[in-house]
């Protein structure tokens, strides 16, 4: 399988095509639909949001507590559909990776092919066999919000899936193929 | 009369909230490793992660999930049997929220729907209590995550419309929002009662054992049929397409009113997690 380091995507995010499996390493932060909400009030109030989101990778996901001598808790993906009323915002403020799980809007579609992005899918409820990706992981902000606070993590080659590519593919827009079935 | 402590319920549900978190339940684990052997790449890897993941979270005790769930909970309380000490939800709301806390699973609960306060503890649970002949209690947890929870539907059916219109809403439930609720999926269905009562035997059908025969040969072979079209829907594992959209179908069915032809579908992920013990 492939291994790509976050900054080898930044700089040829168009190389990756739909349907295509990588191990990604890198730095994501974690934010789901409570910690998109307050990073657009922060947009939308000219303030700063709590990291950089120019060339950011976002993670849907709220972890489970890390237990005494681990770095994190279980930390799979939850559903990114939860994420599209915001996510065309956060291409817009310069977020380049994506990764959740399910299909996502037209709207967020056309967002990722307009900013030169891509989306990404774990595999949901593996959240165990993730957990052992992430090498480094602290609270970034919003530390309220409990599990859905925004953390900081390192990854190490985490699986995933290309779901919408660059050019707008997407392995979630297609047919339902009756032959698949014996 | 047979007297139980509570303190004993309590103790048995803060160890359920971790052997259910850290375990899948064998049936599931064997359909998962069936649909492993039928399904292509990359649909196939999916699957095999999902089998690893299985092991990991076994041997190392980490949750299944990140989303350990809303703690539901369908007690058979036996009339031979007198709790002491603390009524039955105050003893189970507290071996959840000693369950959580202990064991490292996230809490999910909020305190107000409208407002984003964490209760910190994962409480309150979902409680339902049925009565047994029996002089023991038997407790079963199911845990489930917000992503399958929030795929599941119910409907009030016109009556005419009958077994068609159940299957079609039933199918247009999975296609609609399947692959939000990390399939393979396990689909609880529950047919007539009403408003309240479908909701509550969609979920409770998931209980079921995955191979198991559904006791009325006329359900029993809906839900073969259910199974089969659901499966030609090729959502696949993680909504990727693939021959494995669910692993089973169950259905409840009960008495309704003549006016109402209630039906819900209740859409249950992949990690299955369940587990019973009887005091």
């Amino acid at each position: 399988m492939k291994k790509l380091t976050i900054r080898e995507i930044l700089l040829n995010a168009g190389a990756l095509k739909a349907g295509e499996p990588v191990l990604l390493s890198g730095t994501v932060y974690t934010a789901r639909d409570a910690a998109h909400k307050r990073i657009s009030d922060l947009l939308n109030k000219g303030a700063k949001p709590p990291f950089e989101l120019r060339g950011a990778a976002i993670y849907y996901c709220g972890p489970a507590p890390a237990k005494p001598g681990t770095i994190i808790g279980a930390c799979g993906p939850t559903t990114s559909a939860r994420m599209d009323a915001f996510t065309p915002q956060m291409l817009e403020n310069g977020v380049k990776i994506l990764i959740g799980k399910g299909p996502r809007s037209k709207e967020v579609s056309d967002s990722i092919v307009k900013n030169n992005a891509v989306y990404f899918i774990a595999t949901g409820g593996a959240a165990a066999l993730l957990s052992k990706t992430v090498i480094k992981a602290g609270i970034c902000a919003f530390k309220d919000l409990g599990p859905e606070a925004v953390y900081k993590l390192e990854v190490k080659d985490m699986p995933l899936i290309t779901a919408i590519d660059a050019c707008g593919n997407d392995i979630f827009n297609r047919q339902a193929n009756n032959d698949q079935n014996d | 009369m047979r007297k139980i402590k509570s303190e004993i319920i309590t103790m048995a549900v803060e160890e359920l909230c971790a052997l259910a978190n850290y375990e899948l339940p064998n049936d599931v684990l064997s359909a998962l490793k069936a649909a492993h052997k039928k399904e292509n790449v990359p649909a196939k890897n999916v699957l095999a992660q999902i089998i690893k993941n299985a092991r990991i979270a076994k041997d190392e005790k980490i949750p299944l999930c990140q989303d350990t769930g809303t703690a539901n909970f369908f007690i058979d309380l036996g009339r031979g049997v007198q709790i002491e000490g603390l009524n039955l939800y105050d003893a189970v709301n507290k071996g959840v929220s000693l369950g959580y806390k202990n064991n490292y699973l996230r809490k999910s609960i909020l305190c107000d729907p409208l407002i984003r306060k964490n209760t910190g503890d994962n409480t309150p649970a979902n409680v339902y209590v049925n009565f047994s002949d029996d002089d023991n209690i038997k407790i079963t947890f199911l845990p489930k995550g917000g992503g399958s929870e929030n795929a599941s539907a119910l409907k009030m059916l016109n009556p005419s419309q009958s077994w068609e219109g159940i299957k079609n809403f039933i199918l247009q439930t999975v296609k609609e929002k399947g692959a939000n609720a990390c399939p393979p999926l396990i689909i609880g269905v529950a047919i007539g009662g009403d408003f309240s009562c479908a909701a509550k035997n969609a979920k409770a059908a998931l209980l079921r054992k995955i191979g198991s025969k559904n006791k009325n040969p006329f359900y029993a072979k809906k839900e073969k049929e259910l199974l089969k079209e659901i499966n030609k829907l090729a959502i696949g594992p993680m909504g990727i397409g693939g021959k494995t959209t669910a692993l089973a179908v169950f259905i409840d069915a009960k008495p309704r009113h003549i006016a109402s032809l209630p039906a819900a579908v209740s859409i249950q992920c992949h990690s299955h997690r369940h587990k019973t013990i009887v005091l």
